[in-house]
């Protein structure tokens, strides 16, 4: 075991975990910061997408030994005004179904949001196509993402 | 996992069903003591009085709880449900909570299924009446108190959004001032229903939103996974490579040497770590070094068992459905065409794989997962740890999607989760976690079928259709099979090709039930994912073969199928039928498929460039389930439906190697992603029939009608799924 200072959400914890110990399971596990979900370990499905650095990240991924002093932020930690309008967009178009694939694909579309601000249907196919939703809410997610972007006005 | 017997008893699980004919919805009279539930207390501390039945729960606070006996990972229930009871009581929306109601199968059976459980698209059905009574009492007794209160008739009380109110008086209350006052009166027995034509909830676009949203938009909501107790070990097993395979021994020194690792087991069906956390959990099975006796294993590959099944369908099997003389008809028939559909082994694959928490000791057992099968999974616990199942106190939780993989008539995932906590021994509460590897090789697959099909053509019309299908039943040897099993034969194998919409003067259907040893089960649909797609591609391709319209063809053959032709009306009016084109480099496909009591039409607009995958632009879909409760509830199902049919018709293969499955993650068993979602528009047919289910009949069209519209764009009908094949 060796002990990490991570700063997650703006807050430095230390967690005591082997080194190879993926981000997810230390926040998961560690931290008990359960919004971020375990859909694969291999970065297939996007469920345990997370900032780092305010980039999006597949935390199931990434070594805790490899997190350094970058800040991490999960679905908990979220803030700022794209994030406000994606989940508002979210929950207006009743997106979810099971739910449990939602947190990643809403730190995707805020991470898209940030970085185009009127996202087409391209820039979201890109953004977004790594995160899976079996119950196949796409329709929703790529209509939610608009209006969240038009909601964002600019 | 598949040698693991069903822990309850065939006559037990009989002794449970028969309460099905006898299931009564509300206990008239009872007391409110009797019902278990008359006071509360709620995490928030606030104190729940009115309880009158098993459902309803109003809190001083104004809150309406209705406790759902349905698991809802995304279907809907908890805001269908809560619909039903709120509609009755004129409640106010935004005061609207859903809970899992417990285990009890004597309080929360479901009727269409003699246990509590969900499948099958019952929810609804099943609850549509049941919960609106309860609603009902609940809304009598609560006018009986204002009433009795303001010394005024009952029927001078209205109730809006909430609020009982007397206008003469001009005096109003909301609910939870009379709760109490409402708890200490009699339960009516047969509470007046709304007329529908007073519905404000019900069937009205925009009137609720989903109870469940919000928790599931900010990372709140609670699944299994998340669960964390004070002490709680993180379990991982190791599963045999092949299904029927055992430990012949097992080395596990390195695996204990993993820091974080507090023991390893061998349990039935494997060998089970147990760490601290998640991460030494996986890492040390990693480090397990298991040799395994496969003497009793399935060996044969995907590719053996479809030879074997080609062979079976050119015998006749057992005959399910028949009238006419098919073989006479074939024989003086001007031309005969035949198909043969070959259908893999498929995986559900939910989001959120299997997991369950489990605490017990000598006493008592507390399990929480979500359970699709209460009943069952709580005898099952009870059985392995030694316990009554009312010992078992079974809380389910919401789960990330299951399709039907959470409900197993075997119990297997109850059972090895009361394997892994007695065998580590009491008061060591375990969460039981399997990764994707475990869900994508775990069995349980939907089944491999073969169905070959002949139809005879005569003077310009269909005279025969014969339809031999081979695939496993997943019902044979289980709790289930005396109910569902008749003259030997499993109707769900042969459901959507025993009886078709069509009217063909001779018919036969039969079927055969090969024994395999991989474990396989209903996956959202169940019978009708590969019924659909066979029907509806041969259909399509004898009236291609007739030279007629696909929409106009199968409607002059659906003369009494009148719903199903609604549908199909439905749809093509939307869409703007005018042919299946091709129009430029795009055509259309057309399938209906009436599944569990609700009538699907969809139209696929689709285009193919040369060596690339189909590209579905477009599905126009038209739905009758009855009254539509929640309008955009069915749309959505019919979107996720859509898309969910849509990955495994295109991609999705559980291939078998040696007996081995060959998927291990989502590199290799390939799902839907949004770039392939096609834009979708759904119309609900105006029905005053009974509600159905929406959550698995969006499901079967879409395959056939993108293989349909392939075939006008000069490609086959796929023959073999997936139509992708081999792209991983």
């Amino acid at each position: 075991m060796t002990a990490y200072n991570v700063k997650v959400n703006g807050r430095s914890q230390s967690v005591d975990v082997l080194p190879d110990t993926p981000l997810l399971w230390v926040l998961r596990d560690s931290l008990g910061l359960s919004g971020t979900k375990f859909g694969c370990g291999i970065a297939m499905c996007g469920a345990c997408t997370v900032f780092l650095d305010g980039k999006p990240l597949r935390s199931c991924s990434l070594p805790v030994s490899a997190v350094g002093d970058r800040e991490v932020t999960t679905i908990e930690g979220l803030s700022g005004r794209e994030a406000a309008a994606v989940q508002r967009a979210w929950v207006a178009r009743d997106v979810p179904q099971c739910g449990y694939c939602q947190s990643g694909q809403v730190m995707s579309a805020v991470a898209l949001l940030k970085e185009v601000k009127r996202p087409t249907d391209r820039d979201i196919d890109l953004a977004m196509n790594g995160n899976l939703c079996r119950c196949a809410t796409y329709v929703r997610i790529r209509a939610a993402i608009k209006d969240a972007a038009r909601s964002l006005g600019t | 996992m598949q040698n693991q017997q069903p822990r309850l008893s065939r006559r037990t699980a009989l002794k449970g069903m028969t309460g099905l004919v006898l299931g009564v919805f509300l206990k008239p009279g009872l007391s409110m003591a009797q019902s278990g539930a008359a006071q509360v207390l709620r995490p928030d501390g606030s104190t729940i009085t009115f309880a009158p039945n098993a459902f309803v729960r109003i809190g001083t606070d104004d809150s309406l709880t209705v406790l759902v006996k349905h698991i809802e990972f995304g279907q809907g229930p908890f805001t269908g449900l809560a619909t039903l009871v709120a509609e009755e009581l004129d409640a106010d929306w935004s005061k609207v909570r859903a809970e899992h109601a417990p285990a009890d199968a004597n309080l929360y059976k479901n009727f269409l299924l003699g246990s509590q459980g969900t499948g099958g698209s019952t929810a609804m059905a099943n609850s549509y009446e049941q919960m609106r009574k309860a609603g009902a009492a609940a809304r009598a007794m609560l006018v009986e108190a204002a009433a009795q209160s303001w010394r005024v008739p009952t029927g001078e009380i209205t109730i809006e959004r909430g609020v009982l109110r007397h206008a003469k008086s001009n005096r109003q209350a909301r609910f939870g001032q009379f709760a109490e006052a409402a708890a200490k009166l009699p339960v009516p027995e047969n509470p007046p229903l709304k007329d529908a034509s007073k519905f404000r909830l019900i069937d009205r676009e925009g009137a609720v939103k989903k109870l469940d949203v919000p928790a599931k938009t900010n990372g709140t909501a609670q699944f299994t996974i998340d669960i964390r107790e004070p002490g709680m070990l993180t379990v991982v097993v190791a599963h045999p490579p092949r299904f029927g395979g055992k430990v012949a021994n097992v080395d596990v020194t390195q695996a204990r040497a993993v820091p974080g690792v507090v023991d390893v087991k061998q349990i039935p069906s494997g060998v089970a770590v147990y760490a601290d956390s998640t991460w030494p959990a996986l890492k040390a099975r990693e480090a397990l070094r298991i040799t395994w006796d496969d003497s009793g294993a399935e060996k044969r590959s995907s590719s053996q068992l479809v030879e074997e099944y080609r062979t079976l369908s050119r015998q006749k099997g057992s005959v399910a459905g028949q009238h006419g003389d098919v073989d006479a008809a074939l024989a003086g028939a001007e031309r005969v065409i035949e198909a043969e559909f070959v259908f893999p082994y498929l995986a559900h694959a939910p989001m959120e794989p299997l997991d369950g928490f489990l605490r017990w000791d000598a006493n008592k057992a507390v399990a929480r997962f979500g359970s699709q099968l209460q009943t069952f999974d709580q005898m099952t616990i009870g059985g392995v740890l030694g316990l009554k199942p009312e010992q078992v106190s079974l809380e389910t939780m919401l789960a990330g999607g299951s399709f039907g993989r959470r409900a197993q008539p075997t119990s297997h995932f109850a059972a090895e989760l009361a394997e892994v906590a007695k065998a580590i021994g009491p008061n060591r509460p375990v969460k039981l976690v399997w990764t994707r590897e475990d869900d994508l090789r775990g069995g349980y697959y939907r089944p491999l079928f073969v169905h070959r099909l002949r139809g005879a053509i005569r003077d310009g019309k269909v005279v025969a259709w014969a339809n031999t299908l081979v695939g496993q039943s997943f019902i044979q040897g289980t709790a289930f099979a005396p109910l569902v099993i008749k003259d030997g034969i499993d109707p769900i194998t042969v459901e959507g090709s025993r009886e078709i919409p069509y009217e063909i003067p001779n018919f036969r259907c039969d079927v055969h039930t090969p024994s395999v040893g991989v474990p396989t089960l209903w996956w959202r649909s169940v019978g009708h994912t590969h019924t659909g797609y066979a029907v509806e591609c041969f259909i399509d391709e004898l009236l291609d073969a007739l030279g007629q319209d696909p929409v106009a063809g199968r409607l002059a053959l659906m003369g009494k199928a009148p719903r199903a032709a609604g549908a199909l009306r439905a749809v093509a009016q939307v869409a703007r039928w005018a042919g299946p084109g091709p129009f430029g480099d795009r055509a259309r496909g057309v399938a209906v498929v009436e599944s569990f009591g609700s009538f699907i039409a969809q139209i696929a607009e689709v285009s193919i460039r040369d060596g690339d995958s189909p590209k579905v632009h477009k599905v126009w879909c038209a739905v009758d389930c009855g009254v539509a409760v929640n309008p955009d509830v069915i749309r959505a199902q019919m979107e996720g439906g859509i898309g969910f049919g849509l990955g495994h018709a295109l991609f999705a293969e559980v291939l078998l190697d040696g007996g081995r499955p060959v998927p291990a993650n989502f590199d290799t068993y390939r799902s839907l992603r949004i770039h392939e979602m096609p834009d979708v528009e759904v119309t609900i047919v105006r029905s005053n029939e009974k509600p159905t289910g929406v959550g698995e009949p969006g499901v079967p069209p879409i395959g056939p009608a993108v293989a349909n519209a392939l075939a006008r764009l000069g490609h086959n009908r796929p023959r073999q799924l997936p139509i992708v094949r081999g792209t991983v």
